[in-house]
């Protein structure tokens, strides 16, 4: 496929590697930001094939891993209600609450429908006024635009049997949360490239300049990868820390104006709290109050679900602040398999845990394939 | 959630802003995309499209530069990443 193959020749791998083998003087920790990137990394071995002087942390990328449990309880809940249909991203179903998941709900004879655009959840009020339909509103940037949509379509019908339950979160407050930590051990960060696609890249400029990082926007492929590696490795090799965009085919420094511009008028940012790190300050966005009335924590009485304690042995808060790699938890691939997840890292698409799990092969915190 | 790959337009109907979509093609398998936040492509572009939506649209000079750069560097380390003497 075009714009695909090309970014997986294993010819310019070869190069890029060699470029890279060129530039290393000394031992660099990255942080590649997106779950996304986690995948594609563990998928090709790329983390293998860089040089031993370079350590490549994963992020906190992945919004089914940082959905605070609270909200997949209150997802649980509104799903096990008879008037409600409840719509999802399908990553969003596996996701262990306290005492169940969106599928076991949907098992029980629950009505629980994954959509693949907030758009279809909209639909599904218009075909089915008799019923509550309650969307999960998850997220990083690049959902944002689509749930802000579907609101403020659903508000332009008039359709009072559409709500959202949301969840949404924000990448640069959480990179300033890891690089404000005494524990942080990141030099430098592959940004997210489709959250850039959406937002740009000059709030990166800030935080760029005040903890001397380098951040270069990147792409998802192993070309991609590879060539954020380079450009973030040299500018340390330099001493540098300046915001580049290795993703330029896809991200523009303003980034799309009309999304930004929806996603404003139908979110305010807001303090979320992020499964297994805590509250983080801004990092989130919650409906404005012109469309409140399309929230459903407003349009539900769901005050007997609150905040609730995460199984003791689960590392997921770690491993997605970068400090503890999935290998490392006792539980990995024994106790917690992607069949029976402790945490929401082993279960999504986008979780570091599930990428080790499906890539490499670890048992026991002992990694066996190096 | 966040991961997309391209696809390119194959066709594009409606007149309203908000609902105006696009026939997009990922290798053969073909979806509706919502066009509303980017109002200006075309037949044969390609998009990166989000849940739905269309957000981005492909760059096809930029998406050349990453291997014109790649050239000029393996010409100056040489194949090893050595400097070419």
């Amino acid at each position: 496929m075009k714009f695909i193959d090309e970014y997986r020749d294993p010819a310019a791998a070869g190069r890029w590697l060699a470029a890279i083998r060129g530039l290393v003087t000394r031992p660099w920790t990255l942080m590649e930001v997106c779950g996304g990137q986690t995948h594609a990394i563990l998928k090709y071995g790329i983390d293998e094939l860089l040089p031993r002087e370079v350590t490549l942390l994963h992020g906190p990328g992945c919004p089914v891993c940082v959905t605070p449990l609270e909200k997949i309880d209150r997802a649980v809940e509104l799903a096990s209600r008879s008037d409600v249909i409840f719509c999802s991203f399908g990553d969003m179903l596996r996701v262990p609450g306290t005492d169940r998941d969106l599928l076991s709900v949907k098992a029980s004879g629950g009505d629980v429908r994954i959509v693949y655009s907030p758009l279809d959840a909209v639909r599904i009020a218009t075909e089915n006024p008799d019923k509550q339909v309650v969307f999960f509103a998850v997220g990083f940037e690049t959902t944002a635009p689509g749930n802000a949509m579907a609101v403020y379509q659903a508000k332009r019908a008039g359709l009072g049997n559409f709500s959202v339950l949301v969840s949404h979160v924000l990448v640069p407050p959480a990179l300033e949360a890891i690089l404000g930590s005494p524990s942080c051990r990141v030099q430098g960060f592959l940004a997210a490239g489709h959250v850039c696609a959406v937002m740009g890249y000059s709030e990166y400029i800030p935080i760029a300049a005040r903890y001397k990082v380098p951040i270069v926007v990147t792409g998802f492929e192993p070309i991609d990868l590879l060539h954020g590696v380079f450009l973030c490795l040299k500018q340390l090799e330099e001493g540098r820390a300046e915001v580049e965009n290795q993703y330029a085919r896809v991200v523009s420094e303003l980034g799309n104006r009309p999304a930004q511009a929806l996603v404003r008028e139908v979110f305010g940012v807001v303090t979320r709290a992020w499964r297994g790190i805590g509250e983080i300050p801004g990092s989130g966005l919650g409906l404005n109050e012109a469309f409140a009335g399309f929230d459903a924590e407003r349009r539900f009485d769901l005050s007997a679900v609150g905040p609730r304690p995460e199984p003791a042995e689960c590392i997921a808060g770690q491993v997605l602040q970068g400090l503890r790699k999935p290998h490392e938890c006792q539980a990995f691939g024994t106790r917690c398999t992607p069949e029976h997840p402790l945490g929401a890292t082993m279960v999504s698409s986008e979780g570091a845990c599930a990428a080790y799990y499906q890539h490499r092969r670890v048992v026991g915190g002992q990694e066996g394939s190096r | 959630m966040c991961l997309a790959v391209p696809g390119k337009i194959l066709s594009m109907s409606g007149d309203d802003p908000w609902t105006r979509t696009a026939k997009v093609s990922f290798g053969g398998v073909v979806i509706d995309v919502n066009l509303a936040y980017l109002p200006d492509v075309k037949v044969d572009d390609y998009v990166i499209v989000h849940a739905g939506f269309a957000l981005s649209q492909i760059d096809e000079a930029e998406a050349l530069r990453i291997f014109e750069d790649l050239s000029g560097l393996t010409a100056e380390l040489g194949e090893d990443g050595e400097p070419a003497v």
